[in-house]
């Protein structure tokens, strides 16, 4: 009858949200003790999940489609590492660095919130509820970007939080068409009672509602416009969860829960979420390439590396979806690591301009490590952990005779490499400004999380072949094989 | 504040709005909030609940705030109290939660479900709408008393 | 269907609103009227002409019931659904204010300090 750890993964980040919330108010300190407990709670769980056979857990005890059902599988697996992973390293950064911030213990409420409102979204088995912890990890965001109320972060979550409403509502839109439809939101149910999406032309209207909704908040091109300017906005723990796991779990993984496990992926749709990923891979690193802000550059590399994960996943083949969720992994460590990075350097120097950096080398040797990893792990040179996913996105892509998004794909690669040179011959080599002569490296909170990742992109790259076999393989198992999913969540023989 | 200084802030002419408004709003604040806490504790029975009765709760203060003016709603319920409900609400709401996964599930609905129909029946379920009742009424109140307090700030600098 | 159509013409009604004006305000505007757009929509998804509110009163057969009440499920949904929209308008005012703090004007045109 499913597994306790399921709904704890979603309300311990909750209870501890308000209860910093509560104690906030008396000890201003005490986000920095419950917030990083808080996280590892949910982290232990899902490294305990990730042993427990595929369940569903019930709540209240009402039996699916009628009560609300929170699904485990392959896939939920794997995004509950990644999320609370990149929360954990993320938010024993912000001890050192959230601590210049006056209410800081609003900061890791709401940093909890998202991550509950995450984990809620991976693991909930009905598109209302998922619509709605997707608005909880979403309005936690929107507060998050603003957090550091200076001009231009207050334009840029403005911008974001309109764009994101809109995105949200019409999710919900699409959500009220499939009831109209089907007469149901349980998930399995839906797709037990759709059948072909392709013969209904109001699921198929549905089903593009859907694919705005979930490009957009994935930063896909051509819905990326608010993803540049919230990402470097935001202080540089919560720009690594957003464009570490924000944009994975509320966009990828939703994306790939309604076209799969729901609407059982026709090849028509699949084919658009290619080319989407194909389009932004290409514009992301573009416009990336003549950017001198450091946050604003990993920014558009977002928006490229996105689109290399919707290429993979948009094969629709065995091999280009495990490659896809491996390079989403990948994206999530080397990303969050980047920007971390560039968060330390922002925080010694006061700048987030390349060209007034250089040698950082000699002042930042931790900061500098974690940067030369990050660089190359994105830039995909072996034997990190980035060059094995895209190689292996672009050989299925070879597979499956998609030769022009291959090609493209290659292009991005050296774009990215091109990109990620100049951000270290600018940061780390070079002659050193004489203003920054008597620069310290940065707290130890900050420097684990940094060493930390970059072990960890290391790692990754050397054991993919067993990471592949024990993480992404069985994930992979779990989008294809729809009629394993509904007759899980239903009860029911298939 | 002393109990006569808050009088003379009810009772000064240049303060809120005016006489007439005042009156009205002395008597109905009262039974508003008196509804309010009808449609919360009866939200099992009849249409309403936590939400909509703590929205009615909130529009009692709200009024206050209207009429009387900011200073007099901030002393009957200060900011810090209106945001201190607003946690109490949420953390009774997942501690409830807690309490079932005790039972087996988390929200499970461990008290006993009673008689049909009657007030005190369907066992956690007026527990709930109490704590969102609490919640949505202290959210809403923190809200607006917050966009008051801040938007004041913001127009006396421009002055 | 005259009811679905009059209902998307609002929808886009609030769209306009929102690309349109450059003031702030009207932008939340219309941010809400999309919003209770589909909130409309949903509640039109659950209506059944001629239908009985869906509360049970003692005596009453629920089997004959569920036949003539309306659908509940949507209702549910909407007022979920109203709670977010307003969680998000709140987050909305409180933003603007704080932008007015900051650049002195509701025009959105004349915001724009991001560049790139």
């Amino acid at each position: 009858m499913g597994n306790i750890a399921m709904p704890l993964t979603v309300a311990i980040p909750m209870l501890f949200a308000v209860l910093i919330l509560i104690t906030g108010k008396f000890w201003r300190g005490v986000g920095s003790y419950l917030g990083p407990l808080a996280v590892f709670i949910p982290l232990y769980l899902s490294f305990f999940l990730l042993g427990v056979k595929d369940t569903t857990y019930i709540m209240g005890g009402w039996i699916p489609p009628i009560g609300i059902v929170m699904v485990l599988d392959g896939l939920s697996k794997l995004m509950l590492i990644i999320i609370n992973g990149i929360a954990f390293f993320s938010i024993i950064y912000a001890i050192s660095y959230m601590s210049k911030y006056t209410a800081q213990f609003k900061f890791y409420a709401l940093f909890l919130l998202m991550v509950a409102g995450m984990n809620g979204v991976v693991l909930s088995g009905d598109l209302f509820n998922l619509f709605v912890f997707l608005e909880i990890a979403s309005l936690a965001s929107y507060a998050l970007v603003g957090f550091g109320v200076e001009s231009e972060e207050l334009e840029a979550g403005f911008k974001y939080l309109i764009l994101g409403s809109v995105a949200s509502i019409v999710i919900l839109f699409a959500v009220a068409i499939v009831y109209n439809i089907t007469g149901t939101v349980n998930m399995a149910d839906v797709a037990n009672t759709i059948g072909n999406p392709m013969l209904n032309k109001a699921v198929i209207f549905a089903l593009g509602l859907f694919i705005f909704g979930f490009s957009l908040k994935a930063g896909l091109v051509p819905f990326h416009a608010w993803l540049p300017d919230a990402h470097p906005s935001a202080p540089a723990p919560v720009s690594a969860m957003l464009s570490g796991v924000l944009i994975k779990a509320l966009g990828i993984y939703a994306l790939i829960r309604v076209t799969f496990s729901v609407m059982g992926a026709p090849t028509e749709i699949l084919s658009i979420i290619m080319w989407l990923g194909v389009v932004s891979a290409l514009v992301g690193v573009l416009l990336a390439l003549g950017q001198y802000d450091l946050k604003r550059l990993l920014a558009y590399h977002s928006i490229s590396q996105m689109g290399y994960v919707a290429l993979g996943i948009g094969l629709g083949t065995p091999e280009g979806i495990a490659a896809g969720l491996f390079h989403m992994f990948n994206h999530a460590t080397f990303k969050s690591l980047l920007f971390l990075d560039a968060g330390s350097f922002e925080q010694s120097t006061g700048t987030r301009d390349l060209r007034q950096m250089g040698g950082l080398m000699k002042k930042l040797p931790i900061t500098s490590i974690g940067t030369i990893a990050g660089s190359v792990s994105i830039s995909g040179l072996p034997p990190f952990n980035g060059f094995w996913s895209k190689i292996l996105i672009i050989a299925a892509a070879l597979a499956s005779t998609q030769y022009l998004a291959a090609a493209i794909a290659t292009f991005v690669a050296f774009g990215t490499l091109a990109s990620f040179v100049k951000v270290m011959r600018f940061s780390i080599i070079g002659p050193l400004p004489k203003i920054y002569q008597n620069l310290k490296e940065s707290p130890f909170s900050m420097t684990f999380s940094l060493l930390a990742l970059s072990i960890i992109c290391l790692i990754s790259g050397l054991f993919y072949i067993f990471l592949m076999d024990s993480l992404f393989y069985p994930a992979t198992n779990a989008i294809l094989k729809q009629s394993a999913y509904i007759s899980m969540v239903l009860g029911i023989g298939g | 504040m002393k109990k006569e200084k808050i009088k003379d802030l009810i009772e000064d002419p240049n303060i809120g709005m005016t006489l007439i408004v005042k009156t009205v709003a002395r008597i109905t604040i009262a039974l508003i909030l008196l509804y309010g806490f009808y449609i919360i504790i009866y939200g099992h029975l009849t249409p309403g609940g936590g939400f909509a009765g703590g929205v009615i709760l909130a529009i009692a203060y709200t009024l206050m705030m209207l009429a009387f003016s900011r200073h007099i709603a901030l002393v009957k319920l200060s900011d810090f109290w209106a945001s201190m409900w607003d946690n109490i609400g949420m953390l009774a709401f997942i501690v409830i939660g807690f309490v079932g996964l005790g039972f087996g599930y988390f929200l499970f609905n461990f008290l006993s479900k009673g008689k049909p129909f009657s007030l005190v029946s369907a066992g956690i379920i007026p527990l709930l709408n109490l704590s969102i009742g609490i919640k949505v009424g202290a959210a809403l109140y923190a809200i607006f008393i917050g966009l008051s307090i801040y938007g004041r700030l913001v127009l006396e600098e421009e002055e | 269907m005259l009811l679905y159509i009059l209902d998307m013409l609002v929808f886009g009604l609030g769209i306009y609103c929102l690309i349109a004006k450059r003031h702030l305000i009207k932008k939340i505007i219309g941010m809400v009227i999309i919003e209770y757009s589909v909130n409309l929509f949903l509640i039109l998804v659950g209506y059944r002409i001629n239908g009985i509110a869906p509360i049970l009163s003692p005596g009453e057969n629920p089997i004959v019931f569920s036949q003539v009440a309306v659908d509940p499920l949507p209702q549910a949904l909407v007022l979920t659904s109203i709670v977010i929209g307003l969680g998000t308008l709140a987050l909305m005012s409180a933003y603007s204010i704080k932008l007015y703090e900051k650049y002195r004007t509701f025009d959105m045109s004349e915001i724009n300090r991001l560049k790139g």
